[in-house]
């Protein structure tokens, strides 16, 4: 009969760690929410490859975490701020959603950054690019992992001034991102001694850039900044080679390119052009072996994006482990705590402001002749270390930072 | 020399002779529309996709079966063209007698069906094609440098444009045409297949889309998304003109592009909206449009 009864307690005992353990985690599931454009013009750069690439972390883990199964779900914002906010809230009131993630396009990044931070949910932002998601707007449980566009300004901007092309003209995407983009890229352009002739700003998704470019070519600029992203770049790519821009003596620079960008306009008209990288996936054998598996999964080699989104869910994995749960303040403390280490960044580092220090690249579009085959895209001409590659925290202006 | 609020005449003969091209693209776009509206009352708001599908056959030829630019400026619009007299006999067909929104509603549906089709199968970034050789390179004008792809476009798609006003307008066959369009049963009677000759017209409209698609291909990325990007202004244009105007659709064509490249120059932000801005002035004075007639 005692036996009996110390078996029942014990029983019992397990039975409420069992519970305890699992009441840890919110409503027994890890749920992350991957948003981002899946059918516009970022869709090839995030995309259903971000869902996949976070989907290849969590089997990582066998799909388990802290005791608890792990759940990714997929949403299209459309490229519009409201379209984001909305579904974020619904993920976080409704859908128990732990973690957003992804969410290229800066203006839809703004706005989810407000609601996880007022709902205290986790933000792994892998595509969108505007500093003031680290700055200004930071938030306790924001992750700004991939890039940002003080690093793009920084590492192109400097490689070009220092080249002796001092004189800039942008091309700039008209929303919250381009404008980001021109800024820091004239901040870094100016502090070296460079100047700026002019700016044009264009609508999201134009497909003439004839009168822009003509209206650079017109400013006697040395380089001509695409301050802007994905099909919008490829589009004043292509045309600025029929127009005869570069042979004409002015440079070309992408301030954000992707590998997707580069496969799109084919190396016969993006050989030479310069610009900084997150990520390669012809770096080592990790790199390489990791981007064998996605393109099994998606036919395509991995975007800088896509990678950051593999990290950064990865990452918040490992801290959710750590922490024992999924509580967001002890994530994000576990976060920032935990070194980064993994394919996609070595000997990372979170920042108190959330941004994610890790080594980017200087890279060069191969030519035609150079290039063994389908992806073999870059000469990577620059490491820039993580700790120039990114704004010192204390000048970013986010609060956290003390 | 002169300049004009500040902006120096050879940057504004540039963006004016832009403007011509972007509008000529749009001339012809709204030229197929305006011509499916005009003879059978159908809004085709297919248009867009098939205009993409035009430029995915280039492409598609290029890459798999080595027909160059040349073969496919005259492959794509009949292929296009076959697609959309199957469209017409099979489905498009069953919806004259009813409201104009059924034509509307299904071509619409069609256009979705198409655009998610590529994009599943080929992306978003688009693939690349190249200019052909014959027309690389450019000519300096002194004010701007032209490339000579681009003057072709111009050349080219005026040509078709008022061929296809003189076809309509000044020939036999257009007058038959225009007859059936006011009186179907009548010009039937007299011995024409009235039925087979809105099939060709149908089939006529959207192989111009077709021709738009290859010669816009060395251009603009071939996307799926090209077709939905340039559609809503094609429509604005075929409104402005007066729907189914076919003179209308030319000349506001060219004209809005012209506009649109003056815009790119002294407040490039609206660009995209100065279409739409026209349109609602127009339909508030004139509401069947420049070149319309009140029915």
């Amino acid at each position: 009969m005692r036996s009996l009864l110390l078996a029942g307690t014990a029983l019992l005992t397990l039975a409420g760690t069992a519970v305890q353990a699992n009441a840890q985690v919110s409503d027994n599931v890890v749920r992350i929410g991957v948003l981002n454009d899946r059918s516009g013009i970022y869709a090839d750069l995030a995309g259903e490859g971000s869902a996949i690439a976070a989907r290849m972390a969590a089997e990582e883990f066998g799909n388990k975490v802290a005791g608890a199964p792990i759940e990714i779900i997929v949403a299209d914002h459309q490229n519009k701020a409201d379209i984001a906010a909305s579904k974020a809230r619904e993920w976080v009131d409704t859908g128990g959603v732990d973690a957003i993630a992804d969410v290229p396009n800066s203006a839809a990044a703004l706005a989810v950054q407000g609601i996880t931070k007022d709902k205290k949910r986790i933000f792994l932002m892998s595509g969108p690019g505007a500093t003031a998601l680290s700055g200004a707007q930071c938030s306790p449980y924001g992750f700004q992992w991939t890039y940002d566009n003080y690093a793009m300004a920084a590492g192109t901007g400097r490689a070009l001034v220092e080249q002796g092309k001092k004189k800039w003209f942008f091309v700039t995407a008209d929303y919250a991102f381009g404008q980001s983009l021109e800024e820091e890229t004239t901040k870094m352009v100016k502090s070296l001694g460079g100047t700026v002739a002019g700016a044009v700003r264009h609508p999201l998704g134009t497909s003439d850039f004839s009168s822009f470019l003509l209206q650079a070519q017109g400013s006697g600029a040395d380089v001509i900044g695409l301050a802007n992203a994905g099909g919008d770049t490829v589009n004043a790519v292509k045309q600025a080679a029929e127009f005869g821009i570069t042979q004409a003596g002015q440079s070309l620079a992408g301030l954000l390119m992707f590998i997707s960008d580069v496969h799109a306009l084919g190396l016969q008209a993006a050989q030479g052009l310069m610009f900084t990288e997150g990520f390669y996936w012809d770096m080592d054998d990790q790199t390489r072996e990791w981007s064998k598996k996605f393109e099994e999964k998606s036919g395509r080699k991995p975007t800088m994006v896509q990678a950051g989104v593999y990290s950064a869910v990865k990452h918040y994995l490992k801290s959710v482990e750590a922490a024992k749960t999924d509580d967001s303040d002890k994530v994000a403390a576990k976060m920032r705590e935990l070194p980064v280490e993994d394919m996609f960044a070595r000997k990372g580092k979170v920042a108190a402001n959330g941004r994610m220090f890790h080594d980017m690249y200087l890279v060069q579009v191969k030519t035609p002749a150079e290039s063994k085959g389908a992806w073999d895209y870059y000469k990577i001409v620059k490491t820039i270390p993580a700790d120039t590659a990114f704004m010192d925290p204390k000048q970013s202006g986010c609060t956290l930072v003390k | 020399m002169f300049s004009l609020l500040g902006v120096p005449s050879q940057v504004l003969f540039g963006q004016l002779l832009l403007g011509l091209i972007n509008g000529s693209f749009y001339a012809l776009l709204s030229l197929g529309l305006a011509v499916i509206f005009g003879m059978l009352n159908v809004v085709n708001m297919a248009h867009g996709a098939l205009y993409m599908v035009g430029a995915f056959v280039a492409w598609l030829l290029l890459t798999y079966a080595g027909v160059g630019y040349w073969g496919a400026l005259v492959l794509a619009p009949i292929a296009v063209g076959l697609v959309g007299l199957v469209l017409e006999r099979t489905m498009l067909r069953r919806l004259y007698k009813v409201d104009h929104l059924y034509g509307l509603l299904l071509t619409f549906g069609l256009a979705l069906i198409f655009e998610g089709a590529f994009r599943h199968q080929y992306g978003v970034s688009g693939q690349p094609y190249p200019i052909p050789d014959l027309l690389k390179g450019g000519q300096n004008l002194g004010f701007m440098f032209l490339p000579n792809y681009r003057g072709w476009v111009i050349v080219a798609s005026l040509v078709v444009c008022f061929g296809t006003w003189f076809a309509i307008e000044r020939t036999k066959l257009g007058a038959y045409l225009r007859a059936a369009t006011e009186n179907p049963t009548l010009v039937q009677a007299f011995g024409i297949n009235v039925p087979v000759m809105v099939s060709l017209t149908y089939g006529f409209g959207v192989a111009l889309a077709g021709l738009a698609g290859v010669l816009a291909a060395p251009i603009y990325q071939v996307s799926p998304l090209m077709g939905s990007n340039l559609i809503i202004i094609v429509f604005a244009v075929v409104v402005i003109g007066g729907m189914g105007s076919i003179m209308g659709a030319i000349v506001t064509g060219l004209g809005l592009g012209l506009l649109e490249g003056l815009t790119k120059v002294f407040y490039p932000e609206a660009s995209n909206i100065v279409v739409f801005v026209i349109m609602a002035i127009v339909l508030l004075i004139k509401p069947a449009g420049l070149f319309g007639r009140e029915r």
